[in-house]
């Protein structure tokens, strides 16, 4: 199958189905598309009445259960009919244009909505397309200025438009004219799919959430036909000679194998035909997808910088992924659109430097710079979090067996005897991870220890500083900073770094913010205690 | 990184108002006397409970009043903000302190609201929004009329900068 944008040649005529002034309409095919997920859904409805009614369960027998044979298919028919129908008047309602100044679209039922962006404001055009839309050559086009205005207010949706249509619309929205700077770098590929990719997909989270997610699916299921029991029976069944211990593993273990199964094929159907390239003008474009083709173009304009992460399995296999950090980028109560950031799937660590490099236009990766570190202040601070977090259940189980039953002051030892080493080494590698750093026009920063991140944002992008301190840290003499950046998560956090050196670092990523707003004192760390601070 | 070019950040140079102490009391009273009452009627009300939630409502009591009594001075010590023509400071918070620091260039929106409480006392609080998804800057407690000439000024002052702020 070909991705949208497979057809991009010459296309650059008028839209088609205009009816002069530049409005366009959707393409016709819409009211197909709808009445085929209609079938479908009627389809899906009918089945399970259908094989009820053949048990004889609810109509009874006789004429009764023929005049019920007779409405499914009258309700299904009225379905698709309706739903084209609605379909077909939300197509003739529909119209946008692409001006010289602003792209526009009216829709609408009952209620003409009209909606207008401000073509120098678009700042992303998405093309999706679904198998369904795949086959008959159609995409839907999210075109966003990515403005927090809320409300989804900033995007425009067409849904669907023939595949050079779309292409059409991306090329005209993004085409700015290049700069000076884009010329000196290489356009075309940075990178795609290498097959052996597939390697860190069971390591995600996904998988064992997927394992989790397929035995409750089934357990579901089988409710649904009343066989629950029927199904733990079984199950029973296998294990009758065996120990419960034996039984939990083998269990869970399963549960792994299958989302571990799961994860491959989620991995598939969203990296498939994967490429990143830049195209002339300055546009980053994603490319991705077995089953949904999906184009995803960042405007390098608004690319802030880069996000090397490494979740912990995958990051134990030396490998990461990197996420762009982009202003106008769908929001993260969006989820539905939460892979959009994601510029390359986990690979080996010297390739994401290497990539997240030719994506900044740089020839050494900031992600890789060496970082400072932090004082030992903030690795007591984690062995203590961390320890208390081990220690809590811990003593809870203690307490609950000494007053009620032994048998948890066993369970007692035993989360200890895991817990309290895993918390004491999580907390060291946590502690490792901490660094910061600036490389060039980047500030880097990187924390996490079960999702570590290492974000290089451009110093131009700091829009502030914010300054935290607690108490503890007071005393320790630490602070956090966070910077502040109209991009990505909106905030990018340096964890208890050193009260002096981080301030001194803060007000060297951003030249001038800080400055007028520092003291240099004779540097007696602690000697402001605290209590009630001076005013 | 002790040593004599150790440089950490100087307070901001202006207090709020004195009024402000008054109106974190009253909010913080307030906030005391709704659990309170909720301890104390059915203290009142029903017998068997009583010496629990007579109890209850007495530890709320002083709780809050104990608050209403240390945090605002407190708070009045640590809170202060200042306004450059190049940025916006501002420090907050007592156990968590907090200093902000936003350029002028980057501030997209300037609004200055009063709450009924904050009108009674003459106050105003000044929010100043920025471009990032967690930007905003509150300056509370402000006497009003010094808030709006502020507001007024970082809105002439952003009206003259270029620029989307992104």
């Amino acid at each position: 199958m070909t991705e949208p944008g497979g057809a991009d040649h010459g296309t650059t005529g008028p839209a088609p189905g205009g009816d002069g002034d530049g409005w366009a309409r959707l393409d016709k095919r819409a009211v197909l598309v709808t009445a085929l997920v209609m079938a479908g859904v009627a389809a899906g409805a009918c089945v399970p009445v259908l094989l009820g009614l053949s048990g004889g369960v609810w109509f009874g027998s006789g004429a009764r259960r023929g005049t019920g044979l007779l409405l499914l298919p009258a309700g299904a028919v009225l379905l698709v009919a309706g739903g084209a129908a609605v379909e077909y008047v939300r197509w003739t309602r529909t119209r946008y244009r692409i001006g010289p100044e602003r792209a526009e679209l009216h829709t609408g039922l009952l209620l003409v909505k009209r909606r207008s962006l401000a073509r120098e404001r678009i700042r992303s055009v998405d093309l999706t397309a679904n198998p369904l839309l795949r086959l008959l050559g159609l995409v839907k086009v999210r075109i966003g200025t990515g403005e927090h205005t809320g409300g989804g207010e900033s995007t425009l949706e067409l849904h669907p438009v023939s595949r050079a249509e779309g292409e059409r619309l991306r090329r005209e929205l993004l085409d700015r004219a290049p700069s000076p700077a884009a010329e000196a770098h290489r356009d075309g590929e940075l990178a795609r799919l290498d097959p052996r990719w597939i390697r860190y997909a069971p390591l995600s989270f996904v998988a064992p959430l997927l394992g989790g997610a397929a035995a409750g699916g089934v357990m579901q299921v089988s409710d649904w036909f009343g066989a629950q029991h029927r199904v733990i029976d079984w199950v029973g069944d296998r294990f009758r000679d065996t120990p419960a211990i034996w039984i939990v593993l083998v269990l869970a273990v399963a549960a792994l194998v299958a989302g571990a199964v799961g994860a491959l094929g989620l991995w598939v159907e969203m990296w498939w035909n994967y490429r990143l390239e830049r195209e002339p003008g300055g546009t980053l474009r994603v490319r991705r997808g077995l089953l949904t083709a999906r184009s995803i173009s960042i405007e390098e304009r608004r690319l802030r910088g880069v996000e090397l992460v490494e979740p912990l399995g995958v990051r134990l296999c030396r490998a990461a992924r990197i996420d762009a950090v982009a202003t106008g980028l769908a929001k993260a109560e969006d989820d539905k659109h939460a892979d959009h950031k994601t510029l390359l799937p986990a690979v080996p660590r010297a390739l994401a430097d290497d990539v997240a490099a030719r994506v900044l236009r740089e020839t050494v990766s900031p992600t890789g710079a060496p970082l400072t570190g932090h004082p030992r202040a903030a690795r007591t601070r984690r062995l203590r979090w961390s320890l208390g977090a081990a220690l809590l259940p811990v003593l809870v189980l203690a307490v609950l067996g000494a007053a009620v039953a032994d048998v948890l002051l066993y369970v007692a030892a035993a989360c200890a005897v895991v817990g309290l080493p895993l918390a004491v080494l999580l907390a060291l590698d946590a502690y490792r991870s901490l660094g910061h750093g600036l490389s060039g026009d980047y500030l880097v920063a990187r924390s996490g220890t079960v999702r570590r991140a290492t974000v290089a944002l451009q110093r131009g992008g700091v829009i502030g500083w914010t300054v935290k301190q607690s108490y503890v840290q007071r005393r320790a003499g630490l602070i956090t900073l966070t910077a502040t950046t109209a991009a990505g998560a909106g905030a990018y956090d340096i964890h208890d770094a050193d009260q002096e050196e981080g301030t001194a670092f803060a007000a060297a990523a951003v030249p001038g913010l800080l400055e007028p707003f520092l003291e240099r004192g004779s540097g007696e760390r602690g000697s402001e205690r605290p209590g009630p601070p001076k005013g | 990184m002790t040593g004599e070019d150790a440089v950490r950040l100087r307070p901001p140079n202006n207090t709020l108002n004195e009024r402000a102490v008054g109106w974190w009391r009253t909010r913080l009273l307030l906030l005391t006397v709704v659990p309170v009452v909720v301890a104390a009627v059915p203290a009142v009300l029903i017998e068997p409970a009583r010496p629990g939630l007579s109890a209850l409502a007495a530890a709320l009591a002083v709780a809050g009043l104990a608050c209403t009594a240390f945090f605002p001075r407190w708070w009045f010590t640590v809170h202060r903000w200042e306004v450059t023509d190049e940025a916006v400071y501002v420090r907050t918070g007592a156990f968590w302190q907090e200093w902000r620091i936003a350029p002028m260039s980057r501030i997209q929106t300037v609004d200055t609201i009063r709450g009924p409480l904050e009108q009674a006392f003459g106050l105003a609080t000044v929010t100043v929004t920025t471009a990032s998804a967690k930007g905003a800057i509150r300056i509370e407690g402000l006497d009003h009329e010094l808030a709006a000439e502020l507001a007024q000024r970082l809105t002439r002052i952003t009206q003259a900068t270029p620029g989307d702020a992104t």
